[in-house]
């Protein structure tokens, strides 16, 4: 093998491949070509960094420098100042949203200083497209040492003892899970990685497929080995085309060393890896659903029990782990269970991976140890709020979740503290809300996409998401009515007691939660017809305050329906009858005199 | 294609052996850095060359623990090329007037075993 | 397996083992009401009106999913299960539209059963504009019509066609609010699997899905049911005639799922639950004809058959045994078609027996 002395890794995450990082790529080739550097200088496409706010992403090593919004024309720069003269690149480096400062290496930035990366380890380390670079890094011994050493109990056991729970939102205890599958008799049994990931702004899983798809893979065959089954369904959206293309890819080079098909290192463990595409049905994430899709029927949830480890997919025992749960497992199985729960709290160990996103500096992918305040994710973390506006919420757990506001900062992310909250940990969204977010509005997005996804099976999600967000929409239009409120309360709460599955046992939860802490906000709209946030466009009212007008006839000759009317140099006056809201009156104005409320 | 089939852990602890170097550029253990003047000064002088005899010499030598860095001129372009050799934990030395010969003296002896080649040394800093 | 023993409303109860609590709750005269639910097909859970309450489980279960376990202690109308029940069928109610007056079903619907006995009116959460009307009302074939906007999605139509029909014509399409029951994408239900069994008819709970004869041929209130055996064929499906007490006239026909003597367990096939239009027809007939000349004249059975016997008597003698052909008809049971092959070879002396089938 070769010996490069530099290693170029540019991000191919969705991110910053639609940022145009393949184009980065193919132009440091022809660079470090032109410059004879190609056969020391190595370049690599990488999963993703995180830092997706930041993107395209590229990473010199061995200095380990971190150069932040790289365009194909910076490439030329970089190859002969970095790679050929050794001079770092400054105008390239990563400006640190707190302290203005540029910052040179990877391992110095707060985003990352905080973090804890164990299940993103890989994650824009190794090329996720050689296994060898896998291999590299412990890849698939921690397999090699449970089917050599370890008995299928042992395995279980030391799941056990590492405390990790279901990383999809349930919280169950994954050691117990398993238990469950391997008691069940039967001598064919299923293992399934759920990477069906549906909330909006989460993309956790696509993230580890995309960086590390065989940590996945290792960690689905050591459950398959745990739990006696030979066969196993990686269930990824069709939404997912790079995390299906390196799943392939990872599949088919394990295939290729015998890591997956008959006896496995010589050993009697036999186990084959097939990949379905979902359509995108956000319900499908749902562990009957899913199953029944993976059966080619509808997407359904039917009830439990019996539960999957009993009566699963075709009728057999099968245990279903979303993908971060499975990508923890080599790690566990490697640097043993109390390595593992020496991390997060009591009852929530590790680490969890969450997709922040909203109002705050740095966007991304974060993992953080279970435990780890509100505040420091929003802050240190996420850098705080864009422009120093005032924060107002998070809404955590996605469209399941719930807001959490600012009495909770200091509340540590753990599926308890959260659950007593009202919120959930869920899959991992963490969508961070600023004084310009209105609540109701926030509450009538999330209902918005679960009634939209709603299966249709049961009355209660179906029909009673579809009246609560009526509601909503009357009232973010000034039309509510005074008892909406208790309604949606009533409605939110027979909802989340009558549904069959989680979807609709949970879809309330972000009006429920805004109404506890925002409930002035629902009722500003109501009964004043003002949306405090002034974000609800229908309740906008645009006001010229006549004291500061100066008569100039700017705002009325910018309005585009005419609306405005006032001699000149006396105060103007807008007819909220015509106006449509566009806000070209207060763009316009000069002396600051409209404003909006 | 070759069988590239895994039969066994023992197999499978080999391969990462001999993937080690894949990634071992990339990793933030304690490593010796080898660090060479690659302005324009140093290139003048040969730097190029000297930077090609590294790699061929650690490559040889199957050192894949050696981070090999390039900086730019420091100012003393008349000693170029320059070769900087950082030890984990030792001072950072430097050699000077550097030839594609000495490479071979200057990694068996020092980045190997830690004694500092006399004659082709410029200075250290501490 | 020994029997469960659990307690329902404090009542000691005793069921089979794997039974579910509505099953349980059924065989010992325990009422639980359902729109799902039904002994025809798999249980489904997704109507959530037989939610109850069990002990230890701070979850309201459904009755028609959940398996009694030993010892479990279920409630089925505390007010919090009363509560639920009624939340869920308002919720039905936005949408349902609340014209029984002209509705079909009026009289046999369960949806109305269950809000009568909810005591519930109509929705208090239906905003003007919610009913259901953007379905239109299906009846381009001569069997059944579809009137989707008062389908409340129980899925039973859907179960019975994959479990008991076993054609899987129709399923669950579109998802949400938007979410109604379909052929195949873009197919009528014409030119669909459908072989128009009717049992979806028979198992809607509502006034979706009703046979397009008995469309004003009576109201269930009217109806008497007359059991019998179907004539359509050898099988012998047990069917029920329904018969309007005022007219005499039959409405339509249906089958019976929980009949212990049926041998075709409640299915049917198109012809016996819709094609008993004959039983009217003018042209049908109803006593033997006797060709006299160019005209026929009605006659006795004892008259008909004494000149058959004779005529056949008399081919047989002038020309043997082979002169004559014996055919029989599928709609025989399997002892008439033997009965009369015996006929043919030991009386007449003849292998020329053949069946309608070949013809």
């Amino acid at each position: 093998m070769a010996l490069y002395r530099a290693h170029v890794l540019i991000c191919h995450g969705t991110g910053c491949a639609s940022g145009g990082s393949p184009k980065v790529l193919e132009t440091f080739r022809e660079e470090l070509q032109k410059k004879n550097l190609d056969k020391e200088v190595l370049v690599i496409a990488t999963g993703c960094h995180g830092m997706c706010e930041f993107g395209p992403i590229v990473v010199v090593y061995p200095e380990g420098t971190f150069y932040s919004q790289v365009k194909p024309e910076d490439v030329a720069e970089i190859v002969e100042e970095h790679l050929y003269k050794g001079r770092i690149v400054n105008r390239l480096l990563y400006k640190e949203p707190i302290s203005a400062q540029k910052v040179c290496h990877y391992k110095e930035i707060p985003f990352y200083g905080k973090q804890h990366r164990i299940v993103l380890s890989n994650c824009g380390y190794i090329n996720p497209d050689n296994i060898d670079e896998y291999i590299s890094r412990d890849g698939y011994q921690a397999l090699g040492k449970c089917i050599t050493e370890m008995s299928p109990a042992a395995v279980i056991e030391e799941m056990k003892k590492s405390g990790l729970r279901g990383r999809g939102g349930g919280g169950f205890p994954t050691g117990l899970k398993w238990s469950f599958c391997a008691a069940s008799p039967g001598n064919k049994k299923y293992v399934i990685c759920n990477a069906d990931e549906g909330d909006p702004g989460a993309f956790m899983d696509r993230s580890i497929l995309e960086g590390d798809p065989h940590a996945v893979l290792e960690g689905m065959m050591i459950g398959a080995y745990a739990m006696g089954a030979d066969e196993g369904y990686i269930y990824c959206r069709a939404e997912y085309p790079l995390a299906i293309k390196r799943l392939q890819t990872a599949i088919h080079q394990a295939t290729e060393y015998g890591l997956l098909g008959e006896n496995v290192l010589g050993t009697d463990f036999s186990f084959d890896l097939h990949i379905k595409e979902g359509a995108g049905a956000f319900v499908c994430g749902e562990e009957t659903a899913l199953m029944a899709s993976i059966e080619g029927q509808r997407g359904m949830p039917r009830p439990r029990p019996p539960f999957p480890a009993v009566k699963g997919l075709w009728g057999k025992p099968t245990n279903i782990n979303n993908v971060e749960t499975w990508a923890n497992v080599p790690r566990i199985m490697l640097q043993g269970a109390e390595c593992f729960a020496a991390m997060g709290t009591e009852k929530s160990k590790g680490t969890k991976v969450f997709a922040l996103t909203g109002k705050v500096k740095n966007t991304g992918l974060v993992e953080v140890p279970m435990g780890i305040t509100i505040r420091e994710i929003v802050y240190e973390i996420g850098g705080g709020i864009i422009g120093d506006k005032k924060f107002k919420a998070v809404q955590i757990g996605g469209p399941s979740g719930g807001c959490l506001v600012e009495e909770h900062l200091d509340l540590p992310v753990d599926y308890e503290s959260l659950t007593a909250a009202g919120a959930i940990m869920g899959s991992g969204g963490l969508v961070v809300l600023d004084e310009s977010n209105c609540m109701v509005d926030t509450a009538k997005f999330f209902l918005e996409f679960t009634q939209r996804e709603s299966c249709g099976k049961c009355v209660p999600c179906r029909e009673g998401t579809k009246k609560m967000l009526d509601i909503l929409t009357r009232i973010t239009e000034g039309n509510g009515k005074p008892e909406d409120l208790d309604t949606l309360q009533y409605l939110g709460e027979q909802i989340k007691a009558t549904s069959l599955c989680a979807l609709g046992g949970t879809a309330p939860n972000p009006v429920l939660t805004t109404l506890k802490y925002f409930r002035h906000e629902y009722e500003a709209h109501i009964n004043e017809k003002r949306c405090p946030a002034g974000a609800c466009q229908s309740l906008l009212r645009y006001t010229i305050d006549p004291a500061k007008c100066i008569g100039c006839t700017k705002c009325a000759r910018n309005c585009p329906v005419n609306c405005i009317s006032g001699k000149v140099k006396e105060p103007h006056l807008i007819d909220q009858e015509k106006c449509i809201k566009c806000g070209a009156c207060m763009a316009n104005c000069p002396v600051g005199a409209i404003s909006k409320g | 294609m070759t069988e590239k089939k895994i039969r066994s852990l023992d197999d499978l602890r080999k391969l990462k052996e001999k993937t080690g170097d894949l990634t071992s550029a990339r990793s933030e253990d304690d490593k010796v850095k080898i660090i060479l003047g690659m302005g324009t000064c140093g290139i003048a002088a040969g730097a190029r060359e000297i930077m090609n005899a590294v790699l061929k010499e650690l490559e040889t030598r199957k050192l894949h623990n050696v981070a090999v860095e390039t900086t730019g001129c420091i100012g003393m372009c008349q000693n170029e090329p320059l070769l900087d050799v950082i030890r984990p934990g030792e001072p950072r030395i430097t050699y000077c007037l550097v030839t594609p010969a000495d490479v071979t003296r200057i990694i068996s002896e020092h980045v190997v075993n830690g004694r500092i080649v006399q004659d082709k040394l410029f200075g250290r800093a501490d | 397996m020994d029997a469960i023993q659990a307690i329902i409303n404090g009542k000691e109860i005793s069921a089979e083992p794997g039974m579910t609590i509505l099953q349980a709750a059924k065989a010992n005269g325990i009422h639980i009401p359902t729109l799902c639910d039904h002994p025809a097909v798999s249980p489904f859970g997704a109507c959530r009106i037989c939610l109850v309450e069990a002990e230890k489980n701070p979850k309201l279960l459904p009755a028609c999913t959940t398996p009694l376990t030993p010892g479990m202690v279920v409630f089925t109308n505390t007010p919090k299960v009363i509560e639920a029940r009624k939340a869920v069928l308002e919720l039905i109610l936005v949408r349902h539209p609340l014209n029984c007056f002209s509705c079909p079903s009026n009289g046999k619907c369960e949806l109305q059963d269950v809000a009568y006995e909810l005591g519930v009116k109509e929705s208090s959460y239906a905003d003007p504009g919610d009913t259901n009307t953007s379905h239109e009302y299906e009846d381009a074939n001569p069997f059944y019509v579809r009137d989707l906007n008062k389908c409340i999605l129980c899925g039973r139509c859907v179960r019975v066609c994959e479990e008991q029909a076993q054609y899987h014509a129709i399923d669950f399409q579109g998802r949400g609010i938007r979410t109604s029951i379909q052929p195949p994408v873009g197919s009528p239900i014409e030119l669909s699997d459908c072989v128009f069994c009717g049992q979806c008819v028979q198992v809607c709970p509502v006034g979706a899905l009703s046979e397009k004869t008995a469309l004003g041929m009576g109201r269930p209130w009217d109806i008497e049911k007359v059991k019998t055996v179907c004539s359509y064929c050898g099988v012998g499906c047990e069917v029920e005639i329904n018969v309007n007490r005022k007219t005499g006239k039959i409405a339509n026909v249906t089958t019976n799922y929980s009949s212990p003597t049926a041998l075709n367990k409640g299915r049917s096939c198109v012809k016996g639950r819709f094609a008993w239009q004959f039983v009217n027809s003018e042209d049908r007939l109803t006593t033997p004809l006797i060709r006299e000349g160019d005209t026929f004249r009605k006659a006795s059975w004892d008259e008909a058959l004494s000149l058959v016997a004779e005529k056949l008597g008399s081919i047989k003698e002038r020309h043997g045994g082979d002169a004559l052909g014996f055919f029989s008809s599928a709609r025989c049971t399997n002892e008439e078609n033997y009965l009369m092959q015996r006929l043919a070879r030991e009386v007449m002396g003849t292998n020329n027996v053949d069946h309608c089938a070949h013809l």
